[in-house]
């Protein structure tokens, strides 16, 4: 067995992928470093990101699938799945060993895994975009801490970044520790060191506007005068909104006094 | 001045809760010149603990009416408090839930007070205030009120992305009976002239692509079911008219919830009819996504819909005789037909089976509610049920046989229909 290491970037697994075809390695099986461990009885081949490589094996794809199906390779490697890359490199050498588009063969296993991980990647991307709830700071900057379940956030940019185009925002990934950070021209991935405090950036309380909590507050009494009490059904209310967000939302944190 | 916004938003948003529309999609306002906003295809903010979902800021203009509906908690003769909104309060609720991505946008709606027109104009004031002062590309939905004029309807229909007219009951018996200050064309009046004006403005783009959006999210209506004997038949033929000669791009089913004591009204304590609206949104879909004709889910005979399955399964139950179904032959739009196997799933396997012949493994994974569709579909020429069920056999063994989803509707909220 011939294991490949990669950085864990995209540019990474696709390099990885080329390194595949160029030194022939049977039976490969693709890995992040920092998964690594130490195979006795198998190859370790490690992969050095190459941007002209990894263009090659994208240009490849992009020649015998559609664009949509190469953003559902793109999600699933999103979604941060273990041995996710593994499905990757089937399905990629699935495409590169058939002449025509196999992209809705989903009696592949591996074609079949990708439409389904890139729509669970989709789900969460979506999910992002409802969930999200900006407080607006002192400094007239829109924040909001999310912990997606799949790395979304690169996928997220487009959306807010169209629809809040004259504010300055920022949403930050508290468990990935990245954010997304909108000047008003362009949107840049930011690394952040926080004040303690903060908690890493969790709790931003001192550094909120005056007019924030009123806004906060108005909205929670929107939340809770829209209920019909005659037609509660919590199964359904869960099922839209699971548990794991609502720390992130205002309307689902206790009512703050008036 | 705080304590008093509360409380309006609190009676206002709370008046406005039964109006079930929330949809946000179907408009394409972009946001072109870094204003704030966008539409595209809806999103559902959050869920309240009833699991609807709260994708717009649903509020009255003001809970005053000069009607008095019988069904309606702002009807005139009823004892409650009344408020009302200020144009800026309305706006600046808006554009702050807006930044901060709580809402999709405004959905206006108002107790009518004075007259029609009277109202009407605050709500298009309003429309045209975050349009124009605001630079606000969020969805708006706007109530029409029965009885505008057409120029205000005109104008609406620059600023808002939906205007909707509520019929309010299947009949116009019913709605004599429940509304007596309402009628029939004074709602119909308003549905007509949009309709036209939003054919003719679809025209128009196609000379001038520069020509002004005009509602275009198109129009709703709602109707309240449960409160009047109409049987389904006549509810989903009505809804049938509605999409076919009137372009309606929803109808919407309020299952009616008891809040009067009238005698004309079931009685307070009274459960919601909720699985029969469910029933009803059921049969909707097959209208307008699956190809099926009215007629072929409730007729004269069977005027209303099964509760205890779904309106697909049991128009399939009624015609075992076009089953089994070959899933590597037959047309896509006989796969949608199968229960259990859903648009997505029903392309899939259509997609799918262009590369090899699909085998029964395949479908599972491909992700159909195989417990259902067994019944209905053969692969390769075989059937997976070998024996010659009967109606009633397959029907027992769907409903009583491992987990069925149909399960938790035996209960007595039944026993009303």
């Amino acid at each position: 067995m011939n294991t490949v290491i990669y950085d864990g970037s995209f540019e990474g697994l696709l390099t990885a992928i080329f390194d595949v075809y160029e030194y022939r390695l049977k039976d490969a099986c693709l890995t992040k470093y920092k998964d690594h461990q130490k195979n006795i009885f198998g190859n370790d081949h490690f992969t050095v990101t190459d941007p002209i490589k990894s263009a090659r094996v994208w240009q490849g794809l992009q020649q015998r699938i559609s664009q949509k199906a190469q953003g559902q390779v793109y999600k699933t490697y999103l979604s941060e799945i273990k041995r996710i890359e593994n499905t990757i490199l089937s399905y990629v050498q699935y495409v590169f060993r058939c002449a025509t588009s196999v992209e809705y063969d989903y009696s592949d296993p591996s074609v079949l895994m990708v439409a389904e991980t890139a729509n669970k990647v989709a789900r969460e991307k979506h999910r992002m975009e409802a969930f999200v709830r900006f407080q607006l700071t002192k400094d007239q900057l829109y924040y909001a801490t999310v912990q997606p379940d799949y790395n979304v956030l690169p996928l997220i940019i487009k959306h807010f970044q169209k629809r809040y185009a004259d504010q300055k925002w920022m949403i930050y990934d508290v468990q990935r520790r990245y954010g997304i950070f909108y000047d008003l021209s362009t949107t840049e991935f930011v690394e952040m060191i926080f004040n303690p405090e903060t908690e890493n950036g969790k709790n931003i309380g001192p550094c909120i506007a005056e007019e924030e909590t009123l806004y906060q507050q108005l909205w929670q009494q929107y939340f809770s005068s829209v209920n019909i009490a005659a037609r509660r059904n919590m199964n359904l209310h869960i099922r839209h909104m699971p548990k794991r967000y609502w720390k992130f939302l205002i309307e689902k944190r206790p009512v703050t006094d008036k | 001045m705080c304590d008093r916004i509360f409380e309006k938003l609190n009676i206002l948003a709370d008046a406005a809760k039964y109006d079930v529309s929330c949809a946000s999609s179907g408009s394409h306002r972009k946001n072109e010149s870094k204003g704030l906003g966008t539409t595209g295809n809806g999103i559902c903010h959050a869920y309240t603990e009833d699991g609807r979902c709260v994708s717009l800021l649903k509020i009255l203009l003001t809970n005053h009416c000069i009607y008095d509906c019988c069904y309606c908690v702002s009807r005139r003769s009823n004892d409650i408090k009344r408020a009302a909104f200020t144009i800026e309060e309305v706006v600046d609720l808006t554009i702050h839930f807006y930044r901060r991505n709580y809402i999709e946008g405004l959905f206006l709606s108002s107790g009518i007070f004075k007259n029609a027109d009277y109202t009407m104009e605050r709500l298009v004031r309003i429309a045209k205030k975050l349009r124009t002062e605001h630079h606000f590309n969020g969805y708006i939905h706007l109530k029409t009120i029965p009885g505008a004029s057409d120029e205000l309807l005109q104008e609406a229909g620059l600023y808002a992305d939906r205007l909707s007219v509520n019929i309010e009951m299947p009949t116009e018996n019913s709605l004599r009976l429940l509304a007596p200050d309402k009628k029939r064309e004074d709602m119909i009046g308003p549905m007509k002239y949009l309709k036209g004006a939003i054919l003719q403005n679809r025209e128009e783009k196609k000379v001038y692509k520069k020509t002004p959006l005009f509602v275009p999210a198109g129009q709703s209506t709602q109707m309240v079911i449960g409160a009047t004997p109409e049987t389904d038949l006549q509810i989903l033929w009505m809804a049938d008219q509605f999409y076919k000669k009137m372009d309606l791009r929803r109808v919407y089913y309020s299952g009616y919830i008891p809040i009067s004591n009238d005698n004309r009204l079931p009685a307070i304590g009274t459960p919601v009819p909720m699985i029969r609206e469910n029933r009803l949104y059921q049969a909707d879909w097959l209208l307008r996504f699956y190809g099926f004709q009215v007629n072929e889910i409730v007729s004269l005979q069977d005027p209303h819909l099964d509760m205890d399955i779904d309106p697909k399964l049991s128009w399939a139950l009624r015609h075992l005789d076009l089953f089994p179904l070959d899933i590597n032959k037959a047309d896509l739009h006989l796969v949608m037909r199968v229960p259990g196997i859903g648009i997505q799933s029903a392309k899939k396997i259509c997609d799918a089976r262009m590369f090899k012949k699909l085998n029964w493994e395949h479908l599972k994974k491909i992700g159909i509610a195989f417990n259902r569709a067994k019944y209905f579909i053969a692969c390769n020429g075989t059937a997976f049920q070998k024996r010659d069920l009967t109606e009633k056999q397959i029907r027992h063994q769907i409903l009583f046989v491992g987990n069925s989803k149909y399960r938790p509707n035996f209960s007595s909220q039944l026993k009303i229909f």
